[in-house]
This record gives C-alpha cells, sequence and structure tokens, in this order.
C-alpha cells in the first residue's frame, strides 16, 4: 500500500528546491522550469519503461496517446484524462478538470502566477514516456482556472 | 494478450515506483549541482525535515493515533503504522538501549533504493538520507527532539539497512510572551 502523499511532499520539496537554488529567480525562472521538466523527463522515461513490459504494440500514435491518458494518468494520478483532443496533425490537448498536483492549491484564479512550477515535471513525465514510446514531442501546459489544466502536447515529426 | 487484460492491475505498485524514481531524480540533481557528498546528505535531510513536518499532520489526520507513552510506544508507531503507510514496508525494531532512549530500525526492503547502484566516486553519499529528515522533522513537531542517523546500508555493501534513532529531550511547548 503506496500512499500518494510521500509523492506530492516529495514533488512540493523538489519545486522548492529548484527555485531556491538561484540567486535571481527572475532571470533564472526557465531555467528552472527546463531542469523540473528534465527531472519529469527521466522519471517518465523509467516510468513507461515499466509499465509497458508487458503490454502489446500500439496501433498507432493515437493508441499511444490514449495510453498515456487512461493507464499513465491512473497510474500517476489515479484518474483518467477528462478530455483528449487532437487536429489529427500531431497536436493533442490533454484536459484534466482536476488536476492532482494543483487540487490543493486552490480553486480560481488565485496563485496562478505559480502555477508554472507545479506543471513543468508533469510535462516532462509525458514527454518521458512518450519519448519510451518512441513518439519525439514537446509538451507544454497551461491553466486558466485552477485545477483544470491543459497539457498540449506537439508530436515532433521524425 | 490484449493490453486490457493488464491495466492497471499494479497500479499501487506503479505508484511507488513514481515515487521511487523521482526520488532517484532528485538524488541525481543534487549531485549534480552540488561539489561533495556530505553538501547532498545535508541537503536530502534539510528536504526530509520540511517534508516531515508536514507529513505528521497527515499522519495524525489519517491514523487517529494519539499522543505516544513512551519511546516504545513510539518505535512501534513509526515501524507498523508510519513505514506501512508511506513506503508500504514495515521494519523490524530491535538493538534497544538499556535506558531505552535507542533503538534500530532494520529495513528489509528499503522501497527508495529499488532500483538504484551507487557508482564507486560516490562512496560517502546517504542515498536515503531524506528519511532521517522525515523522522526528525515530524518527531520534532510531536515535541520530540530524536537524533536519526543511518548505521548501515545495503547500498554501501552492508547486509542490512540500519536507521539509529536516539531520543534526546522532550521540547517543552513554549507560549509565546502574553499569550494565555
Amino acid at each position: 500500500m503506496a500512499d500518494e502523499a510521500p509523492f506530492q511532499f516529495l514533488h512540493n520539496e523538489l519545486i522548492q528546491y529548484i527555485s531556491k537554488s538561484t540567486e535571481n529567480p527572475e532571470t533564472e525562472h526557465g531555467r528552472n522550469i527546463t531542469k523540473l521538466e528534465n527531472m519529469g523527463f527521466r522519471v517518465g522515461q523509467g516510468l513507461i519503461e515499466r509499465m509497458t513490459k508487458d503490454t502489446a504494440r500500439f496501433k498507432d500514435e493515437l493508441d499511444v496517446m490514449k495510453f498515456i491518458c487512461k493507464d499513465f494518468w491512473t497510474c500517476v494520478f489515479k484518474k483518467q484524462i477528462d478530455n483528449l483532443r487532437t487536429n489529427h496533425q500531431g497536436i493533442y490537448v490533454l484536459q484534466d478538470n482536476k488536476f492532482r498536483l494543483l487540487s490543493q492549491l486552490s480553486a480560481g484564479k488565485q496563485y496562478l502566477e505559480l502555477a508554472p512550477k507545479y506543471l513543468a515535471f508533469t510535462c516532462g513525465l509525458v514527454r518521458g514516456g512518450l519519448s519510451n514510446l518512441g513518439v519525439k514531442s514537446i509538451v507544454t501546459a497551461e491553466v486558466s482556472i485552477m485545477p483544470a489544466c491543459k497539457f498540449q502536447v506537439m508530436i515532433q515529426k521524425m | 494478450m490484449s493490453r486490457q487484460s493488464n491495466r492497471t492491475a499494479d497500479s499501487k505498485k506503479m505508484n511507488s515506483e513514481l515515487f521511487t524514481l523521482t526520488y532517484g531524480a532528485l538524488v541525481t540533481q543534487l549531485c549534480k549541482d552540488y561539489e561533495n557528498d556530505e553538501e547532498v546528505n545535508k541537503q536530502l535531510d534539510k528536504m526530509g525535515y520540511n517534508i516531515g513536518v508536514r507529513l505528521i499532520e497527515d499522519f495524525l489526520a489519517r491514523s487517529s493515533i494519539g499522543r505516544c507513552q513512551d519511546f516504545r510506544e513510539t518505535a512501534d508507531v513509526i515501524a507498523k503504522v508510519a513505514f506501512k503507510m508511506y513506503l508500504g514496508t514495515t521494519p523490524s525494531v530491535t538493538n534497544w538501549s538499556p535506558a531505552g532512549d535507542e533503538f534500530s530500525l532494520i529495513l528489509e526492503n528499503n522501497p527508495l533504493v529499488d532500483f538504484v547502484e551507487l557508482p564507486d566516486n560516490h562512496n560517502t553519499l546517504i542515498y536515503s538520507n531524506l528519511l532521517c529528515g522525515v523522522l526528525r522533522g515530524a518527531l520534532e513537531m510531536v515535541q520530540m527532539a530524536v537524533d536519526v542517523r543511518f548505521v548501515q546500508d545495503t547500498l554501501r555493501g552492508d547486509n542490512v539497512t540500519e536507521i539509529r534513532m536516539k531520543f534526546i529531550k522532550r521540547i517543552e511547548e513554549n507560549l509565546p510572551a502574553g499569550d494565555e
């Protein structure tokens, strides 16, 4: 019975550490986000490796995205993505109406400026997961009202 | 075989892997950021402390455990309830000092180190040092000053992982001046 509290607390500390480790928060902001994203990437790679070791081969890109929305999300955040949209040209939007890492932060527009810090790790998680399934991508996130959140996945053609 | 059949069969296990992997990413980052292992150990302990002071609230709220009568009871609660709840493992409590103010937690499996191998150039790194900070921080919030450290670690070739805990003193509740 592994609990999710340790992960959440650890994630918070991660953000604290990364954003405190530099002297000038303004200019370093982008670099901090990148650092968090890279850590997420590595974790995503490891997770997907362990999750998919017994699964059948994926049919196509959409199949991979569905796996991320259902199984991967359930595994990490204990719920599925609420809405998946695509333009069928390599852009996917994953919407989570109650994103776990934001749900204890606020329910509205308060602290909105802090949201990017809390999403970077997850963006990396998704990118890392996709990368190990052979899909190269750029993942960004946007929040307009917490705790809802949209992740945009742009597939890079190889 | 269809993919559905395997779906989320192991979601609990996966979730602990998420924690393990995230912790690994953190230690890796710290090793990059700091020049020596001592600094990394210190930083891990500090972060653990920050987690501990918050985790204790979650723990007390969910376990409905009241104040411990003595250090032996504290040891039991830590091993049998807290470790089980958060890390899914139950360490054994041994090596009591005659005065009853010191004991060891023997971890048979440490979930933090599931996929870890220490490279040779990090032989003073205490990989799971976060745990010490967590224990120290959490106990401090229930008025116990405790010294926590690793004395054995399977990652460094020992047979078991042993955390030594020593009771230092009870922290008196200091009311701010002028408070009732």
